[in-house]
């Protein structure tokens, strides 16, 4: 029996979720199902990580229930100790990503658009792409110590290959019809590229970029594991050296609302930017 | 206003390059060979050839897109050296710009013109009119169906008031139904705006539905083997494919040129069994 608790609850949410809206309007309806389709799996998955750990199924050391997850969290934001490690956190996954788009967004239209350009750096950038970006990590130390300038180089590193392979391609594989049409009409080279080419690149540009920010993320936290006194990764590992499991945790949901926060933002630019391909209200 | 266009020797050569050999040969390809033809104002003149007998290379030839090895080609007299808005391109693709709406793609060459922006609106709107498409002002190329992206870029063409309408198999991707429609609504368009119009098309039904005459080009290299008038007055007046006399040209359009597919099969035969030249550019 205690062991179906967790599912009857699911079942008992499930039943009010649908039997709520029939008293409301038919949108109302609709829109209480999208969203309770939407969120179910997430409720079921917080249950049982709830319980889970209150009927014993998992040591409650080493996973404790949600709710004391969640409290332990408003403690830690209330008295004014999680926020430095967010803040700082956040600057150096800005830093890094900001740096990758000013840098790799100019580079990748010039690697796509001049192909002497492209064959004279693409061997050297492939050789650095499969550079891997941890055992890097030394070198930016020696050059640049353990602070910020580390973090933001060795999170640059990772973020600056999708964005500069986003905009090369996107540049790189313009619709060749458009580009006729525009030349039929006289455009010249640099009407082509301002009128054309660049508004034709940007979906890819942002996929690079929504690729860009998952990464800026995981490096962000590695790079705060090994050589750091704050930040949120920081939060984490020193957490479990100290056994305060419950702040251990609350870093590690930190980081994930921080990443679909971003990836929300950029999704956001990209229906603002390519509203003409995406159907909003469908 | 509507232009002649003459077309005097005009020869086209591609060189292909064999890359990956030491001896950096390359031979060169003749996609067409002293083409001859002098095209009426107001005329509605069709080409049509089997595949590689460079229908499409005489049409860029006549945009300005690219360069005759040899031989010129005249409009109103004066010699083309590149593209510009005295002549209108459509093509089979539509090449419309997906993040403008149809109102947008039309202005877009009113704006190469350098017609001042208030004027834009009205006269987009005039030609979206004329091709039926009133209403449809705002909507984006991927909420229009194929035929009616057609009918934009044949508004976008006739815009800027060119003299010739050049237009490279625009009803090839359309089913049957809409490509009817459309052939009605090209010739109405013709008579209303009394545009010359060079039309290229595979379809020998349409070449004599449409053409005032109809050009049969040879297979590689194009040559024009025979220009067939057709005489066919009352052209609207009715199910005119059902004539007699329709049935008889278009017979003789299709004994021109099945000889020409028969032999373009047999050189893509003896290709395909390795001499050296390869496939390229076929």
């Amino acid at each position: 029996m205690s062991v179906n608790s967790p599912a009857a609850d699911a079942g008992t949410l499930n039943a009010s979720g649908v039997d709520l809206p029939s008293r409301l309007g038919p949108r109302l309806k609709s829109f209480a199902y999208a969203a309770f389709e939407r969120s179910a799996a997430i409720i079921i998955f917080l249950l049982l990580w709830e319980f889970a750990p209150r009927l014993g199924l998992i040591n409650r050391t080493f996973l404790p229930p949600f709710s004391e997850v969640v409290v332990a969290g408003y403690q830690f934001a209330a008295s004014g100790d999680l926020w430095p490690h967010v803040w700082v956190s956040v600057l150096r996954a800005l830093g890094g990503f900001g740096l990758g788009v000013v840098t790799a967004v100019p580079l990748g239209i010039l690697l796509g658009w001049y192909k002497g350009v492209d064959r004279f750096l693409n061997p050297l950038l492939q050789l650095l792409r499969q550079t891997n970006p941890v055992s890097l990590f030394p070198v930016f130390i020696l050059f640049f110590g353990i602070g910020y300038l580390t973090k933001v180089a060795i999170i640059y590193w990772v973020v600056v290959w999708p964005i500069l392979l986003g905009t090369i391609s996107g540049i790189r594989y313009v619709d060749p019809a458009l580009v006729k049409y525009a030349r039929s009409v006289g455009l010249n080279d640099r009407q082509l590229f301002v009128r054309v080419v660049i508004p034709s690149s940007i979906p890819s540009l942002i996929t690079g970029m929504r690729l860009a920010v998952t990464y800026s993320f995981l490096m962000l936290v590695v790079s705060e594991m090994v050589g750091a006194n704050s930040g949120l990764g920081y939060l984490v590992v020193n957490s479990q050296y100290l056994m305060s499991i419950h702040l251990l945790y609350v870093g590690v949901i930190i980081l994930a609302l921080l990443g679909i926060l971003a990836n929300y933002a950029l999704v956001r630019l990209e229906q603002w930017l390519t509203s003409w391909k995406v159907d909003v209200n469908a | 206003m509507s232009s002649t266009i003459t077309f005097e020797n005009v020869s086209k050569d591609f060189a292909i390059q064999k890359r990956y050999r030491a001896d950096g040969v390359s031979s060169v390809f003749t996609a067409l060979s002293d083409i001859n033809l002098s095209i009426k104002s107001r005329e509605f003149f069709v080409l049509v050839g089997p595949s590689g007998s460079g229908k499409s290379t005489l049409l860029d030839l006549a945009a300005g897109l690219s360069k005759p090895t040899s031989g010129r080609i005249l409009i109103d007299g004066k010699p083309v050296t590149g593209p510009a808005l005295d002549r209108g391109v459509v093509f089979q693709q539509y090449a419309l710009f997906p993040w403008k709406t149809a109102l947008g793609n039309v202005e877009f060459g009113l704006e190469a013109k350098g017609i001042p922006k208030k004027q834009r609106g009205p006269i987009a709107r005039d030609f979206l009119n004329l091709v039926g498409l009133s209403g449809f002002e705002d909507r984006h190329p991927h909420e229009l169906s194929g035929g009616m992206k057609q009918r934009v870029a044949i508004a976008r063409a006739l815009a800027y008031d060119p003299g010739v309408l050049l237009m490279d198999e625009p009803f090839a991707a359309l089913d049957a139904q809409t490509r009817e429609t459309l052939q009605d609504e090209l010739l109405r368009i013709w008579e209303v705006s009394g545009k010359t119009i060079v039309f290229i098309t595979h379809g020998i039904e349409e070449a004599v539905y449409l053409g005032q005459r109809v050009a049969v080009l040879t297979s590689r290299p194009g040559r024009v083997k025979a220009i067939v008038d057709i005489p066919l007055e009352a052209r609207r007046d009715g199910d005119i494919r059902s004539a007699p006399e329709f049935a008889e040209l278009r017979h003789r359009v299709w004994s021109l040129l099945h000889e020409e597919v028969q032999r373009a099969e047999r050189l893509e035969f003896e290709d395909s069994l390795g001499r050296p030249v390869g496939k390229a550019a076929g």
